[in-house]
């Protein structure tokens, strides 16, 4: 089973400029001249993809996600390192590029699975299966230059999706589309995996990546930044936009799990514990038991303002719930340098069974995206078990009443 | 030679590439007229008959060796017949990988099978073309003989001369644009260094061996010869069907070593 059906080993691209174009053809009969300017937009990038996994790629615009995957397809060529790929790659990347919009949906249909080396008679086979999922009905033997683009991409993906491909590429491109198409493409995405097939998927959307991916890479300028579990990497991310401005990120292995910790340290937490009813502090909590979040903080420079934020997120790091003092109009204003400062979350613990994790924020207005002084992920580590609770499925405890009643309704109950 | 082998395995494997291609071409150049598909041999024919009429009746243009008021007429449209074949897919060509640079760039396109689909394309209108010649031409006092049966290999050294040198232009387009801007000044001579719309007897001697030199003007006589002087190939044709090959290996080998910047570039 762990068979890797994608090797990319070492790949770079270089763009290169020569004082003339002259140089570079008479490169290829082997007058090599160096050329006057190289640009590497990819380099030194490396990882395996087993079979049946789905690996998230992400990372800015203009970090080289796009060159890569135009490298594992083979639209370019890697100019060092390898890509080896095992079976049918399929690329939902540009949906509805091949079309021609004179030609009906059907001939297009024809025309692309012809394109991706697919024998006139297995083209066939595939077409009624291609009609039955695009359902744009009639529209099917129009041209598709009077498609709606929607309806384009409802014809792309049941084309590009017609055979089960080996490896799948998939790009944001598919968040257009109605919110029935995105579901139901998703739906044949998941059924693919679960036949084996391997996902790479490129999104910017950090739940899609947590719900969808084992794991994912992030790609900064060119280079591997990261590659891990997907929470990891997309709090890593996250930290580094915040980071822009000032300070680094670091990350310490805490719970098994990395944690990002990042900030200028304007403030900074100096304790974090979860505490009982009873001020005790608990690693294990009983489903609807009252918890409090308490962080012990610094102001180490005067700012001219602190806000406290916690995120209380679940196994795979999608958040539960979360706000911060700005939200609740609790922001402390200009605290003085060297004054300490005690934030008491109180929260019942309406949870499912699991675990959970906290990440806290310092920062000095509603987001942390600028000021960030203090940001920890995995700030608290804690698992919720259900002792007393009737057996509930779900992350969340929703103090619900049933009422059962006989039908038709008996008038004892009704007087 | 392994590389040629592989690169036919890859067109054999994108032939339904192709001939979908071809036909996509076709269908949307017509998709919205009227009759559709009657253009592709309406617009040659009327071509066939305008230069009749006009040449035959109205100036009564006249060459050496045939009687017939319509010899000139016919030995026009042949040269053309060879001329177009070669001028369209060479032209055609030359901007192959230019007019598809949005699609190449962001889709793996077969891109070694996009000259064969413009090759496909401008050999269909060859062929219509051809067909209604050879039914004009014994209306034009021109009788057919089994001299004829020259034409489609004719055609063949023609298609795989333009094959070749329409890749090397096509593939050094991409880098150095200007090679397309001469590639339109080359055929403009061509088409005048080439005996068309003159018989190669009217040239001064000096210029007439030097005329030889020039691939098409072979292959333009042969025409002649074959469908209206009732004349077999010379050693000429066989030295240009050998050109045509090594032309070949040469455009393919510099297609090969340009893909990997080719789409970089675009």
């Amino acid at each position: 089973m762990t068979r890797a059906v994608l090797v990319v080993d070492g790949i770079g691209k270089r763009y290169t400029r020569y004082a003339s174009e002259w140089e570079r053809v008479a490169g290829w009969f082997g007058f090599k001249r160096p050329p006057l300017e190289e640009h590497w937009v990819l380099r030194g990038v490396s990882f395996r993809v087993e079979r049946g996994e789905a690996v998230a790629v992400i990372g800015a615009n203009g970090a080289g996600k796009s060159t890569l995957l135009k490298i594992i397809t083979g639209t370019t060529r890697a100019n060092e390192g390898q890509v080896q790929v095992a079976g049918p790659v399929s690329a939902l990347l540009e949906l509805g590029l091949g079309f021609n919009s004179e030609l009906t949906g059907r001939q297009n249909a024809r025309h692309v699975l012809a394109m991706q080396g697919i024998d006139a008679e297995r083209a066939e086979s595939l077409l009624p299966e291609i009609e039955a999922f695009a359902e744009i009905g009639d529209y099917f033997d129009q041209p598709t230059r009077i498609y709606s683009s929607g309806m384009v991409v409802r014809l792309a993906f049941s084309v590009a999706t017609a055979q089960r491909p080996d490896i799948l590429i998939v790009d944001e491109a598919l968040s257009v589309g109605d919110a029935y198409f995105v579901h139901k493409s998703f739906q044949r995405i998941r059924g693919f995996r679960e036949l084996g097939t391997t996902l790479l998927f490129v999104s910017h959307d950090p739940g899609a990546v947590r719900s969808l991916c084992d794991r994912a890479v992030l790609l900064e300028s060119g280079r591997m930044a990261m590659e891990g579990e997907p929470s990891e990497v997309l709090d890593y991310y996250n930290a580094r936009i915040a980071e822009q401005q000032a300070g680094t990120v670091r990350v310490e292995r805490r719970a098994g799990q990395a944690a990002t910790h990042s900030g200028n340290g304007f403030a900074r937490f100096l304790d974090i514990s979860l505490l009982d009813a009873a001020g005790k502090p608990v690693d294990i909590a009983k489903s609807g038991q009252p918890l409090c979040i308490r962080a012990e903080v610094e102001v180490t420079e005067s700012v001219p303002a602190l806000v406290f934020g916690f995120m209380l997120r679940d196994r795979l790091g999608q958040p539960v719930f979360g706000t911060n003092t700005h939200h609740t109009e609790q922001v402390v204003v200009s605290p003085c340098a060297d004054s300490r400062w005690r934030f008491d979350v109180q929260l019942p613990a309406h949870l499912g069974p699991g675990s959970y994790s906290v990440s806290l924020a310092l920062h000095a207005e509603d987001t942390h995206l600028s000021s960030n002084f203090d940001w920890r992920d995995l700030a608290l580590v804690f698992q919720v078990v259900n002792l007393d609770l009737p057996t509930f499925v779900g992350c969340s405890w929703i103090p619900v009443k049933i009422h059962v009643h006989a039908h038709p309704l008996p008038s004892a109950v009704l007087s | 030679m392994s590389s040629a082998v592989e690169l036919c395995r890859g067109v054999w494997r994108y032939r339904g590439f192709i001939t979908s291609a071809i036909r996509g071409e076709f269908a949307s150049r017509y998709a919205r007229s009227r009759i559709g598909l009657a253009w592709l041999v309406l617009q040659p024919l009327a071509m066939v008959v305008v230069f009749s009429l006009v040449l035959g009746e109205v100036l009564a243009a006249r060459i050496p060796g045939v009687e017939s008021p319509f010899g000139f007429a016919g030995y026009l449209l042949t040269g053309l017949l060879a001329w177009t074949l070669f001028a369209e897919t060479t032209q055609r060509l030359g901007t192959v990988f230019i007019d598809h640079a949005s699609a190449l760039k962001k889709v793996a396109v077969p891109r070694a099978a996009l000259p064969l689909v413009v090759l496909g394309s401008v050999g269909v209108g060859h062929l219509v073309l051809m067909l209604i010649l050879l039914v004009a031409l014994p209306l034009l006092d021109f009788p057919p003989g089994l001299h004829w049966l020259w034409i489609p290999f004719y055609s063949l050294i023609i298609a795989g001369l333009a094959l070749g040198f329409g890749v090397l232009v096509g593939t050094l387009n991409v880098f150095l644009r200007d090679v397309g801007q001469v590639l339109g000044v080359v055929l403009m001579f061509g088409f005048w260094l080439t005996p068309i719309v003159y018989p190669v007897e009217v040239l001064p001697d000096a210029l007439e061996s030097w005329i030889l030199l020039n691939p098409m003007a072979i292959m333009v006589m042969a025409y002649h010869d074959a469908l209206l002087f009732g004349r077999g190939p010379g050693l000429g044709v066989a030295a240009v069907a050998l050109l045509a090959v090594l032309l070949n290996l040469l455009a393919w080998r510099v297609f090969r070593r340009a893909s990997p910047d080719l789409v970089d570039v675009l």
